[in-house]
């Protein structure tokens, strides 16, 4: 039957035809490099982000003069070899002021992501664990996350002196329901896990139950509300500063610069246009960044958003 | 010329570790107006053969090779167009879970109509007006006031016949029934039964049913395909297949059964267990796919696949110990 | 299900209630006097003893706070301290843009982004499904008031199609109305259209795993009708409420894009009023942008069950 055959098989022994491959073998990826391969949002987000600290960090190395120095004479040129990214109506050089408005900008990203993120798994916590608070808090937490973020951080700004500090603490307020909200609901669903439940019952601790089952499983999509959080927040702070509600015009932030080149965007547009660019790049960095963690970490959650 | 061929049928899967080979190789017929069982455990490649004679496979991952002849015509070669023009109006297909398998937001007439608005042009309303002569026919008592509500107003038994009426609606030449039962109560599994079997009769449709009961397929069958591991392990007629089974994985898959005749519904006539585990289907296989589970097996076994042979007339197994049982017997 | 509804209004009271307290709390919650930063860095200590009687901080908070809420239900917003107009009154003036720009991005949004999320949900895996996806993470990238100038720069400064700046109102002609609202809306709906993309192929994707979508692919269904009928219908109440919950998003933008495209409405007459320490016309925005937010969520719940008839009241 099977002419084709090696002489080997023993007589009488009927074999059945191989079965081709119809498509083409799968290359397994492991280790670092496969890693990134197999998440390139992680990778790309993550060298964008490692870029924007170093010019962050570095910027009174990088830039070619000092962003705050005016010169009058120097008002409104164009991109050149001597400004690169041109100079604003006072003869500030934009190149520079762009380089640290990365400061400001990573600065409010980063602590709201992390006070928002702190405060909101506190008040989860709390939340999740103790009924009679839960009702209370989450009303309220109700009512704020009915106030849209913005208007809520514009009349916390209209109240206070413009610092960063403040712009930090607007925008941590308006975050913090969101975050409440998710550490909540992920101890509610792990209260109801067996292994919980026969911890609870087997007399362990409140703060040990947290310590060892809940802040484990919070941990990941906390870090993805973290990141999205960052990226909000700095696109937050660039329209308080736009709308001349945020850092004081005297602190070079991306906002500020865009504010200050808005009465002359259709001449002048490179004042508005650097600026922009540098912080849609770095918006971008930290959402794909999320976005790569939260697939990696939780798929489920991947499944869902 | 039988309804359906199928030939050489491989259904692969791309997996992120590797191919997941889940039907590789697989041929049998059925002939017009007749009833053919594929048993197996789970896993084995039965409803994904089911899904593929439909081209209900997503592709990708998956990929479907081979041929699949209805009526002579090649569906792994039709168009869209022409596989949408034959699913639900020559061949159509009872899935197993009723509860998921109707659409919770549209009534139950509409899901009815839809297939004669599409097949035959009906309008809305012969559509609906067709939709209750069905819903009739199926045994649902109220059908007027029945089709106008939805899915999740109705209990397990009661939305497995509205699956049945909707593929009936169009008169198919072919049923594919994929573990209609499984889900539902023992009683209302032998009304579900005796309705198909009514059904089959009035209709003349073949039915391929795709069970792991083997109590159902003594009940319904004419013949009977055994799959394991993505392939084809054996065939034959019930009778002979259930009185003289050839494969080591048939004979494991009846040794619990009790005889003809005997209590068909009863948990005892459920798949004896078989110890071991399926295959990975993600490797290629050298020798015989149930050699790590055979009671029988020699060496002979992992290094050769045995080829599907004739052991009596219409009876064909893939076993090198079969057909050496039968050269004794001879 | 009248009960329900009656019910469910009732429940938004509180929610009300709390959204008012915390606008109210605003001024105590704020560090450091707000008496003293409204009145500017040139004031006298009379003249922020004037601003702190006018904000009512020199009465007990609670009296203060049951006067305010009074006030309020009588639709009495205060009273601004630069123009001594009643607040109610300016906002009425300033509406009618601000309601046209957010009504029409709306519409916009919701008619781009559902069809492309459907068709990336259809096509996962690719280059449309990439193209979708990579767009709704610009859109959350790229801050409203950089669309809007992008948008502005092309379509208006070097094509010349659209006025670069401005609002005419509805009175005026549908066309000259909607002439002056497209940029605006688009730039506004950037990041509005990414979230709605976003969830619709994600819920889309879901339901398509779903046994009935198969069963319908096995009676012959097109695939138009397995997307648009038998799988959008399915996926509605998430998106739905994504586009509820997203009218934050498009409340906080309006107030820039109305900045960038000179649109006088009340998101101009709240950047008036930051740079003029105008609180109580702010706080009268946020509270009625607030409210407006709590009753459209409010419709979209009750709209549940135009949906999905498993939602029974």
């Amino acid at each position: 039957m099977d002419g084709g055959r090696p002489a080997t098989i023993p007589p009488g022994i009927n074999v059945a035809p191989e079965m081709g491959d119809i498509m083409p073998p799968v290359k397994a990826k492991k280790g670092f490099i496969g890693f990134l391969r197999r998440n390139p949002t992680i990778a790309i987000g993550g060298t964008l982000v490692l870029l924007m600290v170093c010019v962050a960090i570095f910027a009174p190395f990088l830039a070619h003069r000092d962003p705050t120095s005016l010169a009058p004479a120097l008002r409104t040129r164009e991109p050149s070899a001597q400004f690169w990214f041109g100079t604003d109506m006072l003869g500030r050089d934009v190149y520079s002021r762009v380089l640290h408005g990365a400061r400001v900008s990573l600065t409010v990203g980063f602590s709201v992501a992390f006070f928002a993120s702190l405060i909101g798994l506190t008040i989860g916590l709390i939340s999740g664990f103790i009924r009679l608070a839960d009702s209370i808090i989450m009303r309220f937490m109700d009512g704020m996350m009915s106030i849209p973020p913005i208007l809520l951080a514009i009349a916390l700004m209209a109240l206070t002196r413009g610092s960063v500090g403040n712009v930090v603490l607007a925008i941590t307020i308006a975050e913090i329901p969101r975050v409440s909200r998710l550490v909540r609901g992920v101890v509610l669903s792990l209260r109801e896990q067996p292994y919980v439940d026969a911890a609870v019952a087997s007399g362990t601790r409140t703060p040990m139950i947290i310590l060892r089952h809940i802040l484990p499983n919070t941990l990941a999509p906390l870090t993805v509300q973290a990141t999205y959080i960052c990226a909000s927040a700095m696109i937050t702070e660039a329209i308080l500063s736009f709308i001349g509600a945020g850092t004081p015009p005297i602190i070079p932030s991306w906002g500020n610069i865009m504010a200050e080149g808005r009465a002359l965007w259709q001449v002048k547009p490179y004042i508005v246009f650097f600026p922009a660019v540098f912080l849609s790049i770095t918006v971008l960095a930290v959402n794909l960044l999320g976005d790569g963690l939260r697939d990696a970490l939780d798929p489920r959650m991947a499944k869902r958003l | 010329m039988a309804l359906l061929e199928v030939e050489n049928l491989q259904t692969h899967f791309r997996t992120p570790d590797g191919i997941n080979r889940a039907v590789d190789g697989v041929n049998f017929h059925v002939n017009a107006g007749e009833t053919v069982a594929i048993v197996g455990e789970s896993g084995c490649g039965k409803s994904v053969t089911a899904m593929s004679i439909l081209r209900l496979i997503p592709e990708p991952p998956g990929k479907i090779a081979g041929a699949i002849r209805f009526n002579g015509k090649n569906l792994l070669e039709a168009s869209d167009k022409e596989m949408r023009a034959i699913r639900g109006n020559e061949i159509s297909m009872i899935f197993q879970e009723p509860m998921t398998s109707l659409n919770p937001v549209l009534t139950v007439g509409r899901q009815i109509g839809e297939t004669l608005r599409l097949h035959q042009g009906l309008s809305a309303q012969e559509a609906e007006d067709r939709a209750v002569e069905m819903l009739n026919l199926v045994g649902i008592p109220e059908a007027k006031r029945r089709v106008r509500e939805y899915p999740h107003q109705l209990s397990g038994g009661m939305r497995q016949r509205v699956m049945i009426a909707i593929a009936l609606a169009c008169n198919p030449k072919l049923l594919i029934a994929d573990e209609p039962t499984t889900a539902l109560d023992v009683t209302i599994q032998a009304q579900i039964l005796e309705l198909m079997k009514d059904l089959k009769h009035r209709v003349g449709a073949a039915i391929v049913l795709i069970t792991h009961d083997l109590g159902v397929v003594a009940e319904v069958a004419e013949r009977v395909i055994v799959m394991y591991a993505g392939r084809k392990v054996e065939e034959a007629a019930v009778g002979p297949l259930f009185r003289n089974p050839r494969h080591p994985y048939t004979q494991g898959l009846l040794g619990s059964m009790p005889k003809l005749g005997s209590s068909l519904t009863g948990e005892e006539t459920r798949l004896a267990e078989i110890p071991g585990l399926v295959p990975s289907l993600k490797k290629k296989i050298p020798g015989c796919v149930f050699a790590s589970r055979c009671p029988k097996v020699t060496d002979l076994c992992t290094q050769y696949a045995p080829a599907l042979e004739e052991k009596a007339p219409g009876h064909v197994a893939a076993c090198h110990y079969a057909l050496r049982e039968e050269v004794v017997a001879a | 299900m009248f009960a329900y509804i009656v019910r469910r209004v009732l429940a938004t009271i509180p929610v009300m209630a709390i959204v008012a307290l915390f606008v109210f709390s605003l001024l105590y919650i704020a560090p450091g006097d707000p008496a003293a930063v409204i009145a500017g860095d040139q004031a006298t200590p009379a003249d922020v003893e004037r601003i702190r009687a006018s904000l009512g901080l020199d009465r007990p908070y609670l009296v203060r706070f049951g006067a305010w809420l009074w006030d309020i239900l009588r639709g009495d917003l205060g009273t601004s301290i630069f123009t001594n107009l009643p607040v109610a009154t300016m906002i009425r003036q300033r509406i009618e843009p601000t309601l046209s720009l957010m009504i029409v991005t709306l519409i916009l949004a919701v008619s781009i982004a559902v069809p492309m999320g459907v068709v990336a949900a259809w096509r996962q895996g690719t280059w449309i499904d990439r193209a979708v996806m990579g767009f709704a993470v610009l859109g959350f990238s790229v801050p409203v008031f950089v669309v809007g100038y992008v948008l502005a720069y092309i379509f208006a400064l070097e094509l010349d199609w659209l006025p670069v700046q401005g609002y005419t109102p509805f009175s005026r002609g549908f066309f000259p109305w909607m002439e002056n609202l497209i940029l605006p809306a688009v730039a506004l709906g950037s990041v509005y259209i990414a979230l709605i993309a976003r969830i619709t192929r994600a819920t889309m994707l879901e339901v398509l795993q779903q046994d009935y979508i198969r069963t319908a692919k096995a009676k012959g269904v097109g695939q138009r009708s397995i997307l648009f009928v038998h799988a959008l219908k399915n996926a509605a109440v998430p998106i739905v409420t994504v586009i509820g919950i997203g009218m934050a998003l498009l409340i906080g933008g309006a107030v820039v894009t109305e900045s960038v495209f000179a649109i006088p409405g009340l998101g101009r007459l709240t950047v008036d009023a930051i740079l003029r320490r105008d609180y109580p016309v702010i706080q009268g925005v946020v509270l009625l942008f607030s409210f407006i937010y709590v009753l459209v969520n409010l419709a979209i719940d009750l709209a549940y069950t135009l949906f999905d008839p498993r939602i029974r009241y």
